[in-house]
């Protein structure tokens, strides 16, 4: 059956981009179009008092400026979650569309509308905005603090959200005589997504309606929130979603698309653009949440578990955006990865005047890891064990099932993805290597494991839907709501249809992009779900349309239908393998015929009632240079089970990008904010440290393939996943080199320095 | 025409070209608002991303930090430029396709021309002399590792060494 799955096919969209051909939102966009350009809070916390834009109106050029007095009185919702009809589990409707009370420095207060970009950025800057300013508070655990600054009057002490966990008894489990605690906390940073391609949307109106063209992930999810967030019926805006540069979550919320279509509406319909910089856009769209974790073991002398406990401080910055979602993923991770009867969980979702904190690569799951697997080191070591060896141990068994989720580990997969890691890295050879270094550049190996859950139910929704239709030539469309971000799942949805429905890959041609008055309803990319969750509605619709292939083969061939199936994209007579014609005659003779014509298509929704477990690790070397305080890292590997790889080639190449991601996450990533004002201080690509081309050394991506029996093509998460275990196996591996736990990320020289001397190192 | 606007003549993709622009106007805006070349991206306008990467007289420039009145006599190559008449991909487009180094795409233009001005030197680098030339131009999908096979492969190849 399976003939293009498991192919590593060269991506459908390959051409169009090598040749530079490939269209992203700007690109589109006519070039009569009026520029909007933002007026942003320059206090981290006050209420707008008053704006000036008489001098700004003289600028020519100017169209309109409108101001947070201008827009409507109806907060609503970003998170790019599936909408809940239940209304306690909708996402916190919070802002407007500008704000007069702001919360974060970067907050909008006005726009100004102009005929061109000069106009627009001169007049932006004449913008004279008056404000009461309030106190802030920048730390999670100091807006926890009573008396601290209050940014949201709903929650009081500005916690959004506190969930719990309480498995077994720990108060009495940890009286057990003999235990050994071990405790630590372990910080991580503000990061951003830094997508190549920024933020940009554009909105004009045509027949009353409301057309948006956006960089997003979510096409669906935002015509849900324009609709929301100009109080007009959902069907009276059209989302389209082009070719994208990159989201990686950040356009997994509706950014500015609901502003920029509330202001074409203020400008008689006219085509207005929003194009954010790099500095709004590390700022003023969404960051990855910094959580602070503070976890508690209570082990035996054998290794075992008697009792766990973790508490966790997320960042949400001034927005709910995707909330508490995120924290609770990254909590809901930890009494699973290894088993433990007695669990005690806390996790906190706190206001702060920071950035709104959204979905990032990963999903609370890089944090999770960076704390709970550098704890698991720090668990090794004080028990004398070697650290991966202890791992074997006490990692989530094979047949282990998670009740909630009804996930099961199916295959003893740590213990796989960890023999196959260890083996490219030689680490065992290495361990023992660099064992009694004093010298002051040491060498060092570490590792991490990970799990991630693929999509989002039993939480959420799950459903994709999927239309075909039958060309002349026996080719297929394609459509789902699921989107192509670069990550390539049009090219293994490609694969998956070309299979289901028994034709070449080549006839398979997938509508890139999503258009909601045309594609059918899908919520979009996130939770790591277009391969798992499209699979599902692609399988089901293919076999629709076989079916109704065949019924027509049956009528034109004069055989049995159930002696007849589509092969290769041919009408076979399974009995002797004869090829009776071929699809695309049958397609011509289907549509054109006088006797009976028909028009050869399928549409289905599928609703997704699992999920699926998909594991891996990362195995890292460093050196460090003790004086200089600096880390190189000198390999990594990252080993993956995401079931049966749908395009191998793909699969790699998208294991590096998140390998990449996750080394700036563990080095040198990390949005610094000044302490005194709140402003932000390197949101720019030359200040923010992402990782270079100079930056990592090869990256290895290896597969552990076990299928994973829920899914038609055996297949499950790989999107987020190789972002979530490299920061926390190389603090594992500095740790090795020079005996320095370092628990905050990112671990640059500075934080180095400080544990170095806090340690006698230097 | 008022001062604000020059006009300038320049080679763009083997062509021609006389066009008045704003004295302000970045050579990127020239390129994609006056010529639609959309292959040049915009991925922070000050220089550090490399997306808007083009050769300009046989050498690389962030085009968003070079004014279009510069251009004035020069000679620019832009991704478009690169295919053959026939609508054949050059080498290295070719290479990227194969080796998997495009993911979202956005990079992928600055990428490429780089690549062109690093095979045109006809040198053979090393992989980390290949990271540093490469090195101006930020991609947050790939982890570089597949341009490099892409780049390093085509390099060997027009070098006859395999
Ligand atoms: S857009 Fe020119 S370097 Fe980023
Ligand atoms: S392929 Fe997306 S930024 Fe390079």
């Amino acid at each position: 059956m399976s003939k293009s799955v498991g192919q590593s096919v060269k991506r459908v969209d390959a051409f169009e981009k090598a040749t530079g051909r490939a269209k992203y939102t700007d690109d589109l966009c006519d070039r009569s179009a009026l520029v909007v350009r933002l007026v942003h809070s320059t206090v981290a916390h006050g209420m707008v008092t008053a704006i000036d834009t008489r001098e700004a109106e003289q600028v020519p050029g100017v169209v309109k400026i409108l101001t947070c007095f201008d827009v409507p009185n109806i907060p609503f919702p970003t998170a790019g979650h599936p909408w809940s009809t239940d209304p306690h589990h909708q996402d916190v409707a919070d802002r407007l569309l500008m704000n007069r009370h702001v919360r974060y420095y970067g907050d909008e207060v006005a726009a100004v509308v102009a005929e061109n970009e000069v106009a627009a950025a001169q007049a932006a800057r004449l913008v004279k905005v008056s404000y009461e300013e309030y106190p802030f508070v920048l730390d999670v655990q100091k807006a926890m603090e009573p008396g601290a600054p209050q940014i949201h009057e709903e929650y009081p002490g500005n916690i959004l959200a506190h969930t719990q966990i309480r498995n077994g008894n720990y108060e009495e489990a940890i009286k057990e005589p003999g235990l050994i605690k071990v405790e630590g906390w372990y910080d991580t940073p503000t990061v951003q997504h830094c997508h190549i391609e920024n933020h940009i949307c554009t909105a004009y109106m045509e027949a009353g309606r409301i057309t948006v063209t956006s960089s997003t992930q979510i096409p669906h999810i935002v015509r849900r929130v324009c609709g929301q967030a100009l109080g007009i019926p959902w069907g009276k805006v059209r989302i389209i979603k082009p070719y994208i540069g990159g989201g990686f979550g950040n356009k997994q919320d509706a950014l500015y698309e609901p502003l920029c279509a509330w202001i074409t509406t203020q400008v008689g319909g006219r085509l207005v653009k929003i194009d954010c910089s790099r500095e709004e856009t590390f700022v003023s769209n969404r960051v990855r949440h910094a959580i602070r974790t503070h976890i508690i073991s209570w082990v035996r002398p054998d290794g075992t578990f008697a009792a766990r406990k973790i508490e966790c401080f997320s960042n949400q910055g001034a927005y709910a955006s995707h909330g508490h979602g995120v924290v609770a993923k990254g909590m809901g991770a930890f009494p699973q990865i290894y088993p433990c009867p007695n669990v005690e969980g806390d996790a906190w979702s706190v206001f702060t005047n920071k950035p709104a904190a959204g979905a990032m690569r990963g999903y609370g799951i890089p944090q999770a890891m960076w704390a709970g697997e550098s704890h698991i080191d720090d668990v090794a070591r004080a028990l004398g064990r070697e650290p991966m060896e202890y791992r074997y141990q006490i990692v989530m068994p094979k047949g282990y099932r998670d009740e909630f989720s009804k996930n099961e580990n199916y295959y003893d997969t740590f213990r796989q993805v960890m023999d196959k890691g260890r083996a490219a890295l030689d680490y065992d050879r290495k361990r023992q290597a660099y064992a009694g270094q004093t010298g002051p550049v040491r060498r060092g190996v570490g590792m991490a494991l990970f799990w991630y859950n693929t999509a989002v139910w039993p939480i959420s929704l799950e459903s994709s839907s999927c239309r075909m239709v039958l060309n002349q030539d026996g080719s297929i469309q394609v459509q789902t709501g699921e989107t192509e971000i670069g990550q390539g799942c049009d090219t293994a949805y490609a694969q998956m249809a070309a299979d289901a429905v028994g034709i070449p890959f080549e006839d398979v041609h997938v509508v890139s992009t999503q258009d909601t008055d045309i594609t059918p309803f899908g919520t979009g990319a996130y939770a790591s779900r277009q391969t798992y969750i499209g699979g599902f509605s692609i399988r089901q619709t293919g076999q629709m349309l076989k079916e109704r292939i065949l019924t027509y083969a049956q009528e034109l061939t004069r055989q049995m239908r159930s002696d007849l199936d589509v092969i290769d994209g041919k009408i076979v007579r399974i009995t002797d393998g004869r090829e009776l014609m071929t699809l695309g005659e049958l397609a011509t003779e289907a549509l054109y015929s006088l006797e009976h014509s028909q028009h050869i298509t399928a549409e289905s929704t599928y609703q997704i009632k699992n999920n699926a477990y998909s594991f891996g690790c990362t195995f890292a070397e460093v050196e460090v240079d003790i004086p200089m305080c600096k880390v190189k890292l000198l390999n990594i590997v990252n080993v993956h089970d995401c079931g049966k790889l749908i395009n191998p080639a793909l699969a790699e190449a998208q294991v590096h990008g998140g390998m990449s991601m996750g080394i700036g996450y563990g080095l040198s990533e990390q949005l610094l904010f000044d302490e005194k004002t709140g402003r932000p201080l390197n949101n720019n690509l030359l200040d923010y440290k992402l990782s270079t081309f100079m930056d990592h050394p090869n990256l290895q991506a290896l597969f552990v393939e076990n299928p994973e029996p829920t899914n038609p093509y055996g297949t499950k998460a790989l999107g987020e996943p190789p972002a979530c275990s490299p920061a926390p196996a190389i603090r594992n591996a500095i740790l090795n080199a020079t005996g320095v736990a370092m628990n905050d990320a990112p671990m640059t020289p500075h934080a180095l320095f400080a544990r170095f001397k806090e340690e006698g190192l230097l | 025409m008022s001062k604000q606007y020059k006009v300038i003549h320049c080679t763009i993709n083997g062509k021609e070209v006389e066009q008045p622009v704003d004295v302000r106007a970045s050579l990127t805006d020239m390129l994609r608002n006056d010529f639609r070349l959309t292959s040049v991206k915009k991925g922070c306008e000050v220089g550090e991303c490399g997306a808007c990467n083009v050769i300009i007289d046989g050498e690389c420039y962030n085009s968003c930090l070079y004014l279009a009145v510069w251009a004035d006599g020069k000679n620019i190559r832009t991704l478009e430029g690169l295919m053959g008449p026939d609508g054949e991909l050059s080498d290295i487009q070719q290479a990227f396709i194969d080796e998997a180094a495009i993911q979202c795409g956005f990079c992928t233009p600055g990428f490429i021309m780089t690549a062109v001005e690093i095979l045109e030197s006809g040198k053979e680098y090393t992989d980390d002399e290949l990271r540093k030339l490469l090195s101006g131009h930020l991609c947050r999908c790939t982890g570089y590792e597949n341009i490099l096979r892409a780049v390093k492969k085509t390099m060997l190849r027009r070098l006859g060494k395999a």
